[in-house]
């Protein structure tokens, strides 16, 4: 009798420890006055902030001074989020989801289904808070409708280690970097030391095409769909090719650089904020971080936007409205540049006690925005359902000229028939650097 | 006479199973069949499967992933046949060797992938327990890109570490099936450890390596979060790349297709498994 009991006991233990670690939603938040008030408890659904302790930081930290209806942060991979979304829409009937933080991307999917409000009316309460007015006309995916209202903003920078700064080749401003000086640098420590400490964040679930979208292709061809197989295309595939000589050899599993710099397995790498923010908190002192390198066409940057929609289906619209207006307080946009390191997109006045990591990257983000030959792309438009697919073919050339080493110009023959074939599928125009189009973008 | 509860009884019985089976098991099957031959826009096609055989990844997946199969089963069912015949001698504290062999049953397997990729990575305990004994002087890229070998063994012994367990269990639950009466027989005629073992214990063990072998060639075909763990994007295996198709790259189509694959091969597997090891009618009987 009393080794059942004790089993039994054993196994409910066991039970709560497997529920309470596989839920990915906390303690709803908000709600601390009368909920009836406020209207139906809701999920608050995002792609973003999906490791652990973000999520921590967003319940118990950026939610916790929020008094509205009773709110789930619910969060998960893009796939995910995005497919309960959808359901949602075509169920048509009154959802569970009230609010959803996506990217611009992410957004482009669901906006051909119809599944958001217009916020217009919202976003126009917003307009002295100075919200950049190119993000405002981003959310609105080329129509009148307000789809989403900017939430957050990250981009991708460079980071060193201070040990590789007396190898940067002579002339070179750390500051100001072009590829050629990127590689000559790598160059360096490598035949200084005898190590490759350049690194690309290739594992599966690493940006690297983000990294060939936004800086490389852009940078060296003033383009990427219509360019992808040009001349210029081929001088920057050669130089990633040169720059894959001094890089590790284990770059393929690594996902976020923050890993490998820590590590030392790398000195040098570019990657997104919120990937490298982890190093620099910890080691603040040993790294520097600095803006992307300029290729012959500029100096090409991407920015995230992540945007809060509405869905048709919300349970609690006003309730919706409300945590959209307290989580663009600047007061709350700072505790999530503090806490999640996303940066924010109302006019703040930064405060002057920011941690040295985030303040090593607001001053990289700065620089690389101010920089004399600094233009921003922003992820690529109106992929949709496609941009899976899109990503593959980008990541496969990489893989197959840079990793695999075949010919340069037959893989980006063979890759731009298919980056073609998708752009056709989709009947996707063209965006950002590759300008506008009237009916699929085309590679030429 | 039989009344007519009992002769329904036996389909009552398995009236849950059969729900089980063809709520979880062939409605899936049967979706995922219908995916892999529809087109986008509705309509029956085989792009999917075209575009999925035109990839870069398919064919290093096919190669990896029959590799992985090759060694990784024949490798772990001498493993486990040889840990269950040690527990099986009933030496002192052999209860204990049990708990430690299953410890891996109960890590997930992209932790148990995460784990091995501390072991093996640039900086990890296998270097620099290496490097303090003095064995290397600069830390060993097991996993670098063009260690295929490296990349390739680190995989088989994180597999085996985490799967083996599994073998374990089905093999001395099918020894301790054994009626003593044979070993008592066996030594009677002078039969020593040896020859028990290879005249006795492994016909007998038949029936039980079957459903390892088959359980087992179920898995290594379903392998690919300890292969994403430790070689990243250098190792496409068939599942992984089902996974990446679905969830990366959001086409359920081609994804579909690879699961297709995947179930083909672990059906002719299956077969073969039948075929070779296959009881015979007497020994069902028995």
């Amino acid at each position: 009798m009393r080794g059942m009991s004790a089993r039994a006991f054993a196994f409910a233990a066991a039970a709560t420890i497997l529920v309470t670690a596989c839920s990915t939603t906390g303690t709803p938040s908000g709600g601390g006055t009368t909920a009836g008030d406020q209207g139906n408890p809701f999920v608050f659904a995002s792609t973003q902030f999906s490791p652990v302790t973000e999520q921590e930081n967003m319940r118990k930290k950026i939610l916790a001074a929020y008094q509205g209806a009773s709110v789930d942060f619910v969060t998960d991979q893009e796939p995910v989020i995005l497919d309960r979304i959808s359901a949602e829409a075509k169920s048509g009937a009154a959802g569970q989801i009230g609010l959803a933080g996506l990217e611009n991307g992410q957004f482009a999917a669901l906006v051909a289904a119809g599944a958001f409000d217009d916020i217009t009316k919202i976003a126009d309460k917003h307009k002295d808070q100075k919200i950049p007015q190119d993000m405002l006309t981003l959310g609105k995916f080329g129509g009148n409708a307000q789809v989403y209202i900017p939430w957050m903003q990250a981009t991708y920078f460079m980071v060193a280690s201070k040990q590789a700064l007396q190898y940067l080749p002579t002339g070179a401003d750390v500051n100001a970097l072009t590829y050629q000086q990127t590689i000559a640098w790598a160059k360096n420590i490598f035949d200084k030391t005898g190590q490759k400490k350049f690194g690309f964040p290739l594992a599966t679930d690493g940006l690297i095409h983000r990294l060939i979208q936004g800086y490389f292709y852009p940078s060296y061809t003033g383009g990427l769909v219509t360019t992808y197989k040009s001349a210029d295309a081929a001088t920057m595939w050669n130089d990633m090719k040169e720059l894959w000589k001094y890089s590790n050899p284990q770059s393929t599993t690594y996902a976020r650089l923050q890993e490998p710099l820590q590590s030392g397995d790398i000195w040098l790498g570019i990657d997104h904020v919120a990937r490298l923010i982890d190093v620099l908190k910890a080691k603040p002192d040993d790294f520097v971080a600095v803006p992307a390198p300029a290729g012959p066409k500029g100096r090409y940057y991407m920015s995230v936007v992540i945007g809060l929609g509405i869905p048709k289906t919300s349970p609690n619209k006003g309730g919706a409205e409300a945590l959209i207006d307290y989580l663009l307080k600047p007061e709350t946009q700072i505790i999530t540049l503090r806490e999640n390191s996303f940066f924010p997109v109302v006019d703040v006045k930064m405060p002057s006690d920011l941690n040295k990591g985030l303040q090593l990257e607001a001053d990289a983000v700065a620089k690389q925005a101010n920089s004399k030959d600094a233009k921003v792309v922003p992820l690529p438009v109106g992929l949709g359902s496609k941009g899976g697919e899109f990503n593959k073919a980008i990541t496969d050339t990489f893989v197959r000229i840079v990793v695999k080493n075949e010919a340069v110009q037959t893989v980006l023959n063979e890759q731009a028939a298919i980056i073609q074939k998708t752009m056709n599928d989709g009947n996707i125009k063209c965006w950002g650097p590759d300008g506008t189009s009237t009916g699929a973008c085309q590679v030429k | 006479m039989r009344t007519r509860t009992e002769r329904f009884l036996p389909f009552a019985l398995l009236l849950p199973t059969i729900a089980f089976l063809t709520l979880l098991i062939v409605i899936p099957m049967v979706q995922a069949l219908l995916l892999s031959v529809m087109a986008e826009s509705g309509g029956l096609t085989l792009d999917n499967f075209r575009r999925m055989v035109a990839d870069v990844n398919f064919s290093d997946a096919w190669r990896n992933t029959l590799l992985l199969l090759i060694l990784i089963v024949p490798l772990q069912i001498v493993l486990a046949l040889v840990m269950a015949l040690l527990i099986n001698s009933r030496f002192r504290g052999h209860g204990i060797f049990l708990y430690i062999y299953a410890i891996p049953l109960a890590i997930s397997d992209l932790a148990a992938g995460i784990l091995w990729l501390a072991v093996f990575t640039e900086r990890g305990y296998l270097n620099s327990t290496l490097q303090s004994a003095g064995v290397i002087d600069q830390p060993v890229l097991w996993l670098s890109f063009d260690n295929f070998a490296g990349i390739l063994s680190a995989i088989v012994i994180a597999e085996s570490w985490r799967a083996t367990a599994l073998v374990l269990v089905i093999l001395i639950a099918g020894l301790q099936l054994i009626p003593r009466d044979f070993f008592e027989a066996a030594d009677l005629f002078g039969a020593n450890r040896l020859r028990r073992t290879v005249h006795v214990v492994l016909p007998l063990l038949r029936p039980s390596l079957q459903s390892a072998l088959i359980i087992r060639t179920i898995f290594a075909f379903q392998t690919f979060a300890v292969v994403f763990a430790l070689a990243g994007r250098n190792m496409p295996v068939l599942a992984g790349e089902a996974y990446t198709w679905y969830a990366t790259n959001r086409n359920e189509h081609v994804a579909a297709a690879y699961a297709v694959v995947v179930l083909g091969l672990t059906a002719v597997a299956i077969v073969a498994y039948l075929r070779v090891l296959g009881l015979r009618e007497a020994e069902v009987q028995r």
